[in-house]
């Protein structure tokens, strides 16, 4: 019974974060057509409810009731297994994120190889995708999307090495926790380069603008989705979404101090805001980095497929390389006030 | 028996007619290894509406209008080649009020030509948000092209001897409506107080404002420079020898344009400048249109200066070649058989042949008329300035990547209109 009623209660908590997600992920997309709009002297959508709130329900029930083609040349099974394996891979990777001290799904040691490993995973989506399609856009999408990940994990990987030197663990409250002390005890200062290199191999990582050479619009047309419509496409759409979600957590949680207070050690400045809820500063860290995405969007042109592999390993990859030394270098001295633990 | 290995063979698709970045209809056949283009093969002729045999069915002043539809983001110059033609001839000049207001909007449409390439362009190499600040500019243009000829794209505002009326005194106003309030509404008119010369010569004071906002976007900006430097490069000597005009030929270095090497209308007393590139890569293509934006804002300023103190006639008097005034046609006899014999059979041509070439925003534009003496041409040919370029294609792109063929295809400023004709 005592087993049951935790499984229960975990099911519960895994249907909350998926729910809470999937509106986030809907509620991003109009906030990106919002933006995005404002900042190209439009208005954005703004017929489907007030102010165009319910645009993103309205697309939702678009998307859903539309037919799913799938190309009688493609493989069936694995046309439909790819988009399944994005979205997964997308989501699992919310259990051990946590959003406040203590309130996290599975609270693992590993947590951070944990969501490595799961956005290694959710390459797969794109390359079966795109092998399943049996078309030459959707080939040379995925082809690309094979390669850009694989350049930007290592690079992303080193810049976690950094963070797990730092704090001395892989688990998020410990890295959250070692940074606590103020705006200037988070990691963004100490490990600033791996902070720059982190972020950009995230919005490479999730095929973002100005590295969108995945779906490359005026190029290989949608990329590895090109040939999705309705609900299967909507997976995708989805996935892609919440993996910049991810990222923007992931940045903020091993490099802004995750949901700790800016103020803290400010003298009445942190007790005046000391009642506000850890998840409310976690979700305005995160947001500056999601409207930093379509900032990206709106601002940058398209790297060349060739020229975001360069950059990946002779420019990001050496310079977390060469921090790595320098950092270990600082530990070692125990470098006040960051490593003096 | 032995297994031999399988031969290897490169990858080939069909780029277009349904994508994105095909411009308009162009069917590319892309030979690939891996990313790396082998061939570039362009197909033409998806959008032939034989516009030559048409224009042999017609009186001379019926096809004006088709020719608006060649290239149709640079619709008054195309009309310009054509009327210069006729004008040649018919050994008619049309009066210089005219001829201001012809290069005033010739410029304008390379204004719009230009900002609508640049749009394209931007969009193509993954800068959007380019696309949208360009159509604001040309919203207002396309205001100016509505005001002296009631459309926003197929104007035939051009006429054999003059163009069709003269700039209209008033610029046409906004009303209120369920979107637009009076308060919106009233700054929406804030600048059409005066008239359409008015309008332009503010717009031209706020244009080059803007020509920088657009570079503080691109011109240093890292990717861009990746994106476009040393891509499609081709050298003067090929570039003339595959007959490329224009921006494409300016681009590689060499200082060729019409307007000053055999100036027509009013050119010779106008002051600008021809910018030349130096590399020819689409990098310097870019920044030669950019620079002739500017020019041709200057342009437009010296001639809104000239023709706010010179009124006269826009059109010649010769009622056999252009049509009566409408307030005559309704009192004079005569007025009325010269509007109906216009109408209805237009006027013949001397036998001759004659070519009229004008720079357009694209190129070399020109047409060549044969006449047998009757009112219809006995063939018209039309030099497009888009066919070489697209021509060219392949010797630009082979080695390249696909992303560079995207970028190179609109960096040749080709539209189908012209090219398919």
């Amino acid at each position: 019974m005592e087993s049951l009623l935790l499984v229960a209660g975990i099911l519960l908590k895994i249907i909350g974060i998926v729910l809470v997600l999937l509106g986030a992920v809907a509620y991003l997309v109009l906030l990106e057509r919002k933006v995005i709009g404002f900042m190209q002297s439009r208005v954005g959508p703004n017929r489907v409810g007030p102010f165009g709130l319910f645009q993103p329900i309205a697309d939702i029930i678009k998307l859903l009731t539309k037919e799913v083609i799938i190309p009688s040349a493609s493989n069936r099974y694995l046309f439909l297994v790819a988009p399944i394996i994005s979205l997964g891979t997308s989501l699992a990777a919310w259990a051990v994120i946590p959003f406040d001290q203590a309130v996290v799904l599975a609270n693992i040691n590993a947590g951070v190889l944990f969501v490595l490993t799961l956005s290694s995973l959710s390459v797969y989506g794109v390359l079966i995708a795109g092998w399943a399609s049996n078309s030459t856009y959707a080939l040379l999408g995925s082809l690309r999307a094979a390669a850009q990940s694989i350049s930007y994990e290592i690079a992303m990987g080193f810049a976690l090495i950094g963070v797990m030197m730092a704090a001395g663990s892989l688990n998020f409250q410990t890295i959250v926790m070692a940074q606590s002390g103020g705006v200037w005890h988070w990691y963004w200062l100490p490990l600033f380069p791996l902070f720059i290199v982190f972020w950009i191999a995230g919005v490479a990582e999730t095929n973002r603008a100005p590295f969108d050479v995945v779906e490359g619009e005026s190029e290989i047309v949608a990329g590895f989705h090109v040939e999705y419509s309705g609900s299967a496409f909507a997976l995708f759409f989805l996935a892609e979404y919440a993996n910049m979600i991810l990222i923007s957590t992931l940045i903020t949680l091993l490099f802004l101090g995750g949901w700790l207070s800016p103020f803290q050690g400010i003298p009445y400045l942190d007790a005046f805001f000391q009642h506000v809820p850890g998840f409310i500063w976690l979700l305005m860290k995160l947001s500056f980095f999601l409207f930093c995405y379509l900032w990206f969007r709106a601002t940058f042109p398209r790297y060349r497929y060739d020229q975001i592999m360069y950059l990946g390993w002779k420019v990001l990859l050496p310079i977390t390389i060469a921090w790595i030394v320098v950092l270990a270098l600082a530990i070692q001295c125990h470098v006040a006030p960051w490593f003096i633990g | 028996m032995t297994h031999s290995i399988p031969e290897m063979r490169h990858y080939t698709f069909n780029f277009g007619p349904q994508h994105p970045a095909a411009h308009g209809v162009l069917r590319l056949i892309l030979e690939v290894d891996g990313e790396t283009i082998i061939s570039a093969d362009p197909h033409v002729g998806l959008l032939h509406r034989a516009t030559e045999k048409l224009a042999e069915s017609k009186p001379y002043n019926h096809s004006i209008g088709y020719m608006d539809r060649l290239d149709y983001v640079s619709m008054m110059c195309n009309e310009h080649a054509y009327v210069l033609a006729i004008e040649k001839l018919l050994g008619v000049e049309p009066p210089v009020r005219a001829q201001y207001i012809r290069v005033m909007f010739d410029e304008i449409t390379r204004i719009l030509n230009h900002l609508l390439w640049l749009a394209g362009h931007c969009i193509d190499i993954g800068a959007m948000t380019m696309f949208v600040y360009a159509f604001r500019e040309r919203e207002e243009l396309l205001d100016c092209y509505e005001a002296v000829s009631g459309t926003r794209m197929h104007a035939t505002y051009y006429r054999p001897g003059g163009v069709y009326r003269d700039l209209p005194e008033q610029m046409p106003q906004y009303k209120t409506s369920v979107w637009h309030n009076a308060s919106e509404v009233e700054k929406q008119n804030k600048n059409r107080q005066g008239s359409l010369l008015d309008f332009i010569w503010d717009f031209s004071a706020r244009f080059p404002k803007r020509v920088d906002e657009y570079e503080t976007l691109l011109t240093d900006n890292r990717i861009w420079k990746q994106r476009t430097v040393g891509i499609g490069v081709i050298s003067p000597d090929t570039a003339i020898a595959m007959g490329f005009t224009g921006p494409m030929l300016r681009g590689s270095g060499v200082a060729w344009d019409l307007r000053k090497k055999q100036p027509y209308e009013v050119y010779s007393k106008l002051d600008f400048a021809i910018p030349v590139g130096t590399e020819g890569d689409c990098y310097d293509r870019y920044l030669v249109r950019v620079e002739e934006m500017r020019q041709s804002n200057h342009i437009i300023r010296q001639c809104v200066e000239w023709l706010k103190k010179n009124p006269g006639p826009v059109i010649i008097n010769d009622h056999k070649i252009a049509p009566p005034k409408r307030v005559d046609m309704k009192e004079k006899m005569e007025s009325m058989i010269h509007h109906f014999k216009l109408m209805t059979e237009g006027y013949c041509l001397p036998v001759g042949e004659a070519y009229a070439a004008i720079e357009h925003p694209k190129g070399e534009f020109g047409i060549y008329l044969v006449s047998d003496g009757a009112n219809k041409p006995y063939r018209l040919k039309i030099r497009a300035a888009g066919f070489p370029h697209l021509a060219g294609l392949e010797t630009l792109v082979k080695g390249h990547m696909i992303a560079d063929v995207v970028a190179v295809l609109s960096s040749l400023d080709i539209v189908f209109g012209e090219i398919d004709r």
